[in-house]
């Protein structure tokens, strides 16, 4: 069954100077469970509104987004949220963590709005990505590299069926980037979830079996990355 | 909802500033919203329905007002004398349960002297089966003699006690005009407190005051000087008033009658809750204005909590597209503002309540020493729990027009830019 499965999807910005730029344009793209994906493209290619539109943080002008059998489309704004919350989980450039709590608590956030929060999962996973004696240091108190750890962890909190990476490593060194998304990877795995992350890094790219053009993605056909078994 | 109560915990935290001065002006808020309404309600019922004692006050014709303050609450001027005869008619009336007569015109320190008959102390009582009470070492005085019974606070603040010697200042009032007589009292008791406004009296016995050096009697229209310790004709006699008790209601309405309506000498205050409920009727234009102040504190509060949170909505956009980028519900956040700002009102409420016992406990000391009335700081009003509940009320609605803004944040907008 298909995690994620996108028909002729298109979502389009008016410029300043009052011309309509179409930026996604899919006509069909879909994801297997336990898959891993890259798309690379240039900024301002469209990549991130693309993860919004999938994550139902965006409206699309058209089409459909279908996770796990539900179509984001239809569904009233409260219950994409709610849909986000139980089966996304989002790993950011900045990282996004919130500064006014502490390790802990923001991967309890990322529990909160759907399963519900579940401090021992929550411990366990900063466990799991070596922060178990920073659970109670706020992000300030972490390096860079520790924040993104954090962030990890938070995207995994709810258990999700797609986590959505949007340039995940755009802020670390080349040695902390390709370790961060190896533990990305591997916990993704770990935890039966599909992984479509973005990045105009093409070392980090390079590192997937499964990898897109951005811009290839919105001419194509038809796109689709089937489990390993599925190959 | 453990989600809603971290955000809130953690904003209040963020913004310890701002929220600790807003919780301040909540709590000063609530605080005074309830010492008006506690105060008023305290006052009313110590004045109108306190332990007074007495059923009537039989005084100079003029105003029951001014005759009642004088004598009860021991406040305004007197309003003049009345014969001794008329002491002892009201005495002599079977109608009357008891009659005690007062002669005022001195003062030591300031606490008025009030010349009286021993009855005082053996009959009359200042709340039911409670008669004054003089301390283990002391006795009332005989009538007579050059003695006194302290109320509690004259004792307490002029440091005087049994066997001490003090010599009466003429006059109500401690001022430059007053000058001390050279008559000497020694003081045989002190009465244990009542809480009532003859804690502030220093008694002595009625031939005392006729006594008292320059003291002139006009009981029957002539000026008489007696000499102390020599007897005075009764016709000569004064009182200031005759506190009266009486066996039957019914006697205080007949005596309304009789000496109000038909007599032109004398005036009788009846009943004397009703004479000071009048007082609080008049003056109540005041209390409304202190209620819409108050009320008006009530309402800058709940704009210093909108205030507080509106300002502080755009730095925490990014802070709501993250919640909702990890699956907060636009009502989520919503809800989470107007927590906060109903979380600030019932933490400011609380604290309102320090602010309400520090008022009405210094309010409690200032009134007992300015008239004796003793009114209870703690006491339980419905404004006690009407007002922590309005201002919790007021409160989340003054969060709900930054919970509108927060409501609206475009997630994708403050997330992330677009790539």
């Amino acid at each position: 069954m298909a995690t994620l499965d996108i028909q002729q999807l298109k979502k389009s910005y008016e410029s300043p100077d009052g011309d309509t730029n179409t930026i996604v344009d899919i006509e069909s793209f879909s994801m297997d469970e336990n898959t891993q994906l890259a798309l690379k493209g240039s900024s301002g290619s469209g990549k991130t509104t693309f993860l919004n539109l999938i994550a139902g943080i965006l409206t699309p002008d058209s089409g459909s987004v279908q996770l796990g059998g539900d179509n984001l489309a239809q569904m009233s704004e409260s219950k994409r949220d709610l849909l986000r919350a139980k089966h996304i989980g989002f790993v950011f450039q900045t990282f996004n963590l919130l500064h006014g709590y502490t390790a802990l608590e923001n991967v309890l956030l990322g529990m909160m709005f759907g399963p519900g929060p579940n401090p021992a999962y929550a411990k366990e996973l900063l466990d799991r990505v070596g922060l178990s004696d920073r659970m109670n240091y706020r992000p300030r108190q972490l390096s860079v590299g520790q924040q993104q750890r954090v962030a990890v962890a938070r995207a995994l909190a709810n258990k999700p069926s797609l986590v959505l990476a949007d340039e995940p490593t755009g802020n670390l060194d080349v040695h902390h980037a390709r370790e961060s998304l190896a533990l990305i990877r591997e916990i993704c795995r770990e935890n039966n979830a599909s992984l479509l992350l973005v990045s105009h890094d093409p070392t980090i790219v390079g590192d997937f079996d499964d990898s897109l053009d951005f811009s290839e993605l919105n001419k194509a056909a038809h796109v689709s990355i089937p489990s390993g078994e599925g190959r | 909802m453990s989600g809603i109560l971290l955000m809130v915990r953690r904003s209040l935290r963020q913004h310890a500033l701002s929220t600790s001065i807003t919780l301040l002006s909540v709590a000063l808020a609530t605080g005074l919203v309830m010492s008006v309404f506690g105060i008023q309600k305290q006052s009313y019922d110590a004045f109108t329905g306190g332990a007074i004692g007495y059923d009537a006050v039989l005084g100079a014709k003029g105003s029951q007002l001014q005759l009642v303050l004088n004598t009860v609450f021991h406040l305004e001027t007197s309003p003049g004398n009345i014969p001794y005869t008329l002491y002892q008619q009201m005495n002599d009336d079977p109608r009357v349960d008891l009659a005690i007569p007062y002669a005022m015109g001195d003062n030591y320190f300031g606490f008025r002297i009030v010349g009286t008959t021993p009855e005082m102390f053996t009959e009359f009582e200042y709340q039911e089966g409670k008669k004054y009470q003089i301390g283990e070492e002391g006795r009332a005085f005989e009538a007579g003699y050059a003695e006194a019974v302290l109320g509690s606070v004259v004792a307490e603040q002029t440091g005087l006690k049994v066997g001490d010697h003090f010599h009466p200042t003429h006059g109500l009032k401690d001022d430059d005009l007053s000058h001390d007589h050279d008559e000497e009292y020694t003081v045989v008791g002190v009465m244990e407190p009542t809480n009532t406004p003859n804690d502030r009296v220093a008694w002595i016995p009625i031939e005392g005051i006729y006594w008292m050096g320059g003291h002139v009697l006009r009981g029957d229209g002539e000026h008489y000087t007696p000499e102390g310790g020599t007897a005075i004709p009764d016709k000569h006699k004064e009182v200031s008033a005759v506190m009266l008790n009486f066996k039957n209601p019914k006697t205080g309405f007949d005596l309304n009658m009789a000496i109000n309506n038909q007599g032109k000498e004398a005036t009788l205050a009846y009943p004397i809750a009703t004479v000071m409920a009048d007082l609080f009727n008049k003056v109540g234009w005041a209390n409304r204005i202190l209620e819409v102040v108050a009320y008006l504190v009530v309402v800058v509060s709940a704009a210093a909590i909108l205030a507080s949170i509106y300002n502080t909505i755009n730095e925490r956009r990014r802070e709501f597209a993250i919640l909702r980028a990890l699956g907060a519900r636009k009502v989520t956040v919503f809800t989470a503002i107007v927590m906060e700002s109903a979380a600030i009102a019932t933490i400011g409420s609380l604290l309102g309540f320090v602010v309400y016992g520090i008022i009405m406990y210094c309010a409690a000391i200032v009134v007992r020493e300015q008239t004796g009335v003793v009114i209870d700081p703690f006491s339980i009003h419905p404004m006690v729990w009407i007002t922590p509940l309005g201002m919790i009320g007021i409160g989340a609605l003054a969060g709900v027009i930054p919970a509108l803004k927060a409501y609206g944040t475009d997630v994708a907008e403050n997330l992330i830019p677009h790539s």
